[in-house]
């Protein structure tokens, strides 16, 4: 297929985050117009009512609009992709905290590790 | 739209069928999955008008299937096709001449899709390649009712590959319903509405499949399993 899914993860939020992503590494610009809904539904190879409802959850967000006619754009409003980029920074740094918590690290030992990371890398 | 009401069909003292009972509306693909001889194709087949309930009553867009139901069903059968000799030319040839709704532009660009030889014979083809022609016949028809029984069925990854990418292409969601009964869930699920899962005869549930990731946190296989208790 187009695209491998976690198939016991509802489709269209998997697919939203490959949108949300593609957005924020700026594979798809600001203003830019998306596949239509059966295009779309061939990329992926999923249903086209998990597509449209994908879009109407965007719709939702205010990541994209829907222009009668014309299709689904991308929305142009600068602060909604940053605040896009803040949601997701937010949920990698959850994550990692989380996964870090769990195997008995405190806040200081991260931040030393991920400095420590750096400087390695570096 | 199709309509099962208390659907039985008995074969002998055999239940084929036992008090099937399903709606089936347009613009969604519903999987019709069960282990072998659980009553998928008996399903299909009743749809299609082929085969007869022993009681209850089947009906398409309104009205009770017989026979003449074939002009609004396209059917796509497991089995293998019986005109050797055939290419793929003389199969649309042969459907234009027998169908009314079949579309031979929908045809050609099927084809094309498909990147078949138009003028290899059937029995010349690969197993692949039929499998690939069966759906370039069934798709071509503009029918409000698609059945297709096992599409992918001994086929490789490839060749599911395109037909699902085929199915997706070529589906009139405005105005076609599609059922589609297989035993082979990993290609196919991520193209399904809706599943009805079918056990010796009787519909076992019937769910929705992002609403059972979503609530359930289960996969169509998962849920199978959970079903079936494999």
């Amino acid at each position: 297929m187009g695209e491998e899914f976690h198939t016991s993860k509802p489709i269209y939020l998997q697919i939203i985050e490959k949108i949300h992503r593609k957005i924020v590494r700026n594979e798809i610009k600001l203003g830019e117009k998306l596949p239509s809904v059966r295009e779309m539904a061939v990329q992926m190879g999923v249903n086209p009512n998990t597509i449209q409802r994908t879009y109407s959850e965007l719709e939702r967000m205010g990541i994209v609009q829907t222009k009668r006619g014309q299709g689904t754009f991308v929305t142009e409003n600068v602060e909604v992709i940053n605040g896009l980029k803040e949601k997701l920074q937010e949920e990698i740094i959850e994550a990692f905290v989380t996964n870090m918590e769990e195997l008995g690290f405190s806040k200081e030992d991260m931040i030393t590790g991920i400095n420590m990371y750096f400087n390695k890398k570096e | 739209m199709i309509q099962l009401q208390n659907v039985t069909k008995k074969y002998g003292n055999e239940f084929a069928l036992k008090d099937v009972s399903l709606t089936l509306e347009k613009g969604k693909i519903y999987g019709l999955v069960g282990p072998n001889g659980s009553g998928k194709s008996t399903t299909l087949r009743m749809i299609a008008g082929l085969v007869y309930p022993t009681s209850g009553v089947v009906t398409v867009n309104g009205k009770i299937v017989d026979r003449k139901i074939a002009n609004e069903v396209a059917y796509l059968s497991e089995l293998d096709i019986n005109y050797q000799s055939f290419s793929a030319q003389n199969f649309i040839d042969f459907y234009a001449t027998q169908f009314a709704d079949f579309n031979i532009q929908k045809a050609e660009e099927l084809l094309s899709f498909m990147k078949l030889d138009r003028h290899k014979k059937w029995k010349k083809l690969s197993k692949g390649n039929r499998g690939r022609l069966k759906l370039v016949l069934a798709l071509a028809r503009e029918t409000s009712v698609l059945l297709l029984d096992e599409p992918l069925s001994g086929l490789d990854p490839m060749v599911r590959e395109s037909i699902v990418k085929g199915l997706l292409s070529f589906i009139d969601f405005e105005k076609q319903v599609v059922v589609i009964a297989t035993h082979e869930i990993n290609e196919i699920e991520s193209l399904f509405d809706e599943v009805i899962a079918i056990q010796d005869g009787a519909i076992v549930e019937k769910v929705n499949v992002e609403e059972l990731r979503e609530e359930q946190g289960l996969s169509v296989l998962e849920w199978m399993k959970k079903i079936y208790q494999l």
